[in-house]
Protein backbone atom coordinates (compact mmCIF):
# COMPACT_ATOMS: atom_id res chain seq x y z
CA UNK A 1 0.00 0.00 0.00
CA UNK A 2 1.27 3.02 -1.37
CA UNK A 3 1.98 6.25 0.06
CA UNK A 4 -0.94 7.46 -2.60
CA UNK A 5 -3.04 4.53 -1.73
CA UNK A 6 -3.29 6.36 1.93
CA UNK A 7 -4.26 9.68 0.23
CA UNK A 8 -7.16 7.94 -1.95
CA UNK A 9 -8.59 6.51 0.90
CA UNK A 10 -7.99 9.82 3.21
CA UNK A 11 -10.11 11.63 0.11
CA UNK A 12 -12.68 8.62 0.23
CA UNK A 13 -13.53 9.84 3.85
CA UNK A 14 -13.97 13.22 2.82
CA UNK A 15 -16.40 12.19 0.10
CA UNK A 16 -18.53 9.59 2.47
CA UNK A 17 -18.69 12.72 5.02
CA UNK A 18 -20.35 15.23 2.43
CA UNK A 19 -22.51 12.18 1.39
CA UNK A 20 -23.74 12.03 4.67
CA UNK A 21 -24.39 15.81 4.45
CA UNK A 22 -26.18 15.59 1.23
CA UNK A 23 -28.03 12.75 2.62
CA UNK A 24 -28.94 14.70 5.54
CA UNK A 25 -28.77 18.21 4.91
CA UNK A 26 -32.12 20.12 6.44
CA UNK A 27 -32.13 22.40 3.27
CA UNK A 28 -30.98 22.26 -0.76
CA UNK A 29 -28.76 25.04 0.17
CA UNK A 30 -26.47 22.06 2.80
CA UNK A 31 -27.66 19.32 -0.01
CA UNK A 32 -25.36 21.95 -2.36
CA UNK A 33 -22.56 22.39 -0.39
CA UNK A 34 -22.40 18.64 0.52
CA UNK A 35 -22.16 17.88 -3.75
CA UNK A 36 -19.77 20.36 -4.34
CA UNK A 37 -17.16 18.73 -1.44
CA UNK A 38 -18.37 15.48 -3.03
CA UNK A 39 -17.13 16.43 -6.39
CA UNK A 40 -13.89 18.20 -5.65
CA UNK A 41 -13.26 14.73 -3.71
CA UNK A 42 -13.47 13.17 -6.89
CA UNK A 43 -11.91 15.43 -8.92
CA UNK A 44 -8.64 15.37 -6.40
CA UNK A 45 -8.91 11.84 -6.64
CA UNK A 46 -8.47 11.87 -9.93
CA UNK A 47 -5.39 14.06 -10.13
CA UNK A 48 -4.09 11.63 -7.49
CA UNK A 49 -4.70 8.42 -9.57
CA UNK A 50 -3.15 10.12 -12.63
CA UNK A 51 -0.25 9.90 -11.04
CA UNK A 52 -0.74 6.75 -9.37
CA UNK A 53 -1.50 5.11 -12.93
CA UNK A 54 1.04 7.37 -14.56
CA UNK A 55 -1.48 8.33 -17.32
CA UNK A 56 -1.18 12.17 -17.49
CA UNK A 57 -4.78 12.00 -19.89
CA UNK A 58 -7.07 11.92 -16.86
CA UNK A 59 -5.94 15.51 -16.18
CA UNK A 60 -8.04 16.76 -18.97
CA UNK A 61 -10.85 15.02 -16.86
CA UNK A 62 -9.58 16.94 -14.23
CA UNK A 63 -9.93 20.59 -15.87
CA UNK A 64 -13.54 19.72 -17.10
CA UNK A 65 -14.87 18.23 -14.12
CA UNK A 66 -13.40 21.83 -12.35
CA UNK A 67 -15.52 23.67 -15.15
CA UNK A 68 -18.77 21.83 -15.16
CA UNK A 69 -18.96 21.59 -11.13
CA UNK A 70 -19.44 25.34 -11.28
CA UNK A 71 -22.17 25.06 -13.73
CA UNK A 72 -23.73 22.77 -11.84
CA UNK A 73 -23.19 24.31 -8.38
CA UNK A 74 -24.76 27.57 -10.22
CA UNK A 75 -27.72 25.89 -11.03
CA UNK A 76 -28.72 24.06 -8.11
CA UNK A 77 -28.23 27.83 -6.29
CA UNK A 78 -31.51 28.45 -8.85
CA UNK A 79 -32.73 25.59 -7.47
CA UNK A 80 -32.34 27.10 -4.00
CA UNK A 81 -34.12 30.42 -4.91
CA UNK A 82 -36.81 28.90 -6.02
CA UNK A 83 -38.00 27.51 -2.97
CA UNK A 84 -40.12 30.07 -1.03
CA UNK A 85 -41.09 28.99 2.64
CA UNK B 1 11.19 16.54 -5.91
CA UNK B 2 8.87 13.80 -5.57
CA UNK B 3 9.56 13.77 -1.35
CA UNK B 4 8.16 16.96 -2.22
CA UNK B 5 5.26 16.36 -4.61
CA UNK B 6 4.36 13.23 -1.81
CA UNK B 7 4.03 15.83 1.17
CA UNK B 8 2.13 18.43 -0.66
CA UNK B 9 -0.81 15.51 -2.15
CA UNK B 10 -0.52 14.54 1.51
CA UNK B 11 -1.29 17.34 3.06
CA UNK B 12 -3.87 18.26 0.30
CA UNK B 13 -5.78 15.10 0.89
CA UNK B 14 -5.88 15.97 4.80
CA UNK B 15 -7.06 19.65 4.02
CA UNK B 16 -10.17 17.64 1.66
CA UNK B 17 -10.95 15.61 4.75
CA UNK B 18 -11.16 19.21 6.89
CA UNK B 19 -13.50 20.12 4.32
CA UNK B 20 -15.77 17.08 4.76
CA UNK B 21 -15.67 16.83 8.36
CA UNK B 22 -16.59 21.04 7.85
CA UNK B 23 -19.14 20.32 5.73
CA UNK B 24 -20.51 17.16 8.05
CA UNK B 25 -20.60 19.38 11.80
CA UNK B 26 -20.48 22.97 11.23
CA UNK B 27 -24.20 23.92 12.45
CA UNK B 28 -25.10 26.06 9.98
CA UNK B 29 -25.43 26.66 6.07
CA UNK B 30 -23.62 29.24 5.38
CA UNK B 31 -20.77 27.89 8.34
CA UNK B 32 -21.07 24.59 6.39
CA UNK B 33 -20.40 26.86 2.78
CA UNK B 34 -17.35 28.14 3.96
CA UNK B 35 -15.85 25.33 4.99
CA UNK B 36 -16.37 23.32 2.11
CA UNK B 37 -15.17 26.37 -0.39
CA UNK B 38 -12.03 27.29 1.59
CA UNK B 39 -10.43 24.37 2.71
CA UNK B 40 -11.62 21.93 -0.27
CA UNK B 41 -10.01 24.86 -2.87
CA UNK B 42 -6.73 25.24 -0.67
CA UNK B 43 -6.83 21.38 -0.67
CA UNK B 44 -7.35 21.39 -4.54
CA UNK B 45 -4.57 23.78 -5.33
CA UNK B 46 -2.05 21.40 -2.93
CA UNK B 47 -3.29 18.37 -4.66
CA UNK B 48 -2.62 20.10 -7.81
CA UNK B 49 0.60 20.96 -6.88
CA UNK B 50 2.01 17.98 -5.95
CA UNK B 51 0.20 16.22 -9.37
CA UNK B 52 2.72 18.64 -11.11
CA UNK B 53 5.83 18.01 -9.46
CA UNK B 54 5.33 14.11 -9.39
CA UNK B 55 4.19 13.98 -13.30
CA UNK B 56 6.77 16.48 -14.85
CA UNK B 57 5.55 17.79 -17.96
CA UNK B 58 4.36 21.07 -19.93
CA UNK B 59 1.01 19.54 -20.38
CA UNK B 60 0.48 18.52 -17.06
CA UNK B 61 1.46 21.78 -15.68
CA UNK B 62 -0.44 23.83 -17.84
CA UNK B 63 -3.26 21.97 -17.41
CA UNK B 64 -3.31 22.04 -13.61
CA UNK B 65 -2.85 25.80 -13.43
CA UNK B 66 -5.87 26.60 -15.17
CA UNK B 67 -7.71 23.70 -13.08
CA UNK B 68 -6.43 25.58 -9.92
CA UNK B 69 -6.90 29.42 -11.37
CA UNK B 70 -10.74 28.21 -12.33
CA UNK B 71 -11.19 26.64 -8.75
CA UNK B 72 -9.78 30.16 -7.42
CA UNK B 73 -11.97 31.77 -9.79
CA UNK B 74 -15.44 30.24 -9.79
CA UNK B 75 -15.59 28.54 -6.31
CA UNK B 76 -16.28 31.76 -4.23
CA UNK B 77 -18.62 33.08 -6.70
CA UNK B 78 -20.61 29.39 -6.24
CA UNK B 79 -20.14 29.42 -2.42
CA UNK B 80 -21.60 33.01 -2.82
CA UNK B 81 -24.46 32.31 -5.16
CA UNK B 82 -25.87 29.17 -3.03
CA UNK B 83 -25.31 31.46 0.19
CA UNK B 84 -27.06 34.61 -1.31
CA UNK B 85 -30.21 32.04 -2.36
CA UNK B 86 -30.14 30.45 1.00
CA UNK B 87 -30.61 33.56 2.75
CA UNK B 88 -33.14 35.52 0.88
CA UNK B 89 -34.63 31.47 1.01
CA UNK B 90 -34.76 31.99 5.03
CA UNK B 91 -32.07 29.39 6.26
CA UNK B 92 -31.75 29.12 9.61
CA UNK B 93 -28.80 30.39 11.62
CA UNK B 94 -26.57 29.50 14.58
CA UNK B 95 -28.04 31.01 17.34
CA UNK B 96 -24.93 33.57 18.00
CA UNK B 97 -25.14 35.09 14.60
CA UNK B 98 -25.37 38.83 13.84
CA UNK B 99 -27.03 39.21 11.17
CA UNK B 100 -26.34 42.73 9.88
CA UNK B 101 -29.25 43.14 6.76
CA UNK B 102 -31.82 42.64 9.71
CA UNK B 103 -34.18 39.84 8.05
CA UNK B 104 -36.86 39.28 10.42
CA UNK B 105 -36.54 35.90 12.41
CA UNK B 106 -39.01 33.89 11.87
CA UNK B 107 -38.86 31.55 14.86
CA UNK B 108 -37.00 33.48 17.50
CA UNK B 109 -36.98 30.55 20.01
CA UNK B 110 -36.00 27.72 17.89
CA UNK B 111 -31.47 27.00 18.63
CA UNK B 112 -29.62 25.06 16.10
CA UNK B 113 -27.20 22.52 17.92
Amino acid sequence: MSFLDVALVILALAFLAALVRVAKGPTIADRAAGADVCLFCVVAALAVLSVELDEPAFLAGVLVATLLGFIATISLARLVGRRRP
Amino acid sequence: MRALGYSLVGLGSALMLLAGVGVLRLPDTFARLQAGTKAASLGLACIFAGTVLLLPSVSSAVKLTLAVLFQFGTAPVAAHVIGRAAYWAGAPMWHGTVDELGRPDPDPTRTLP
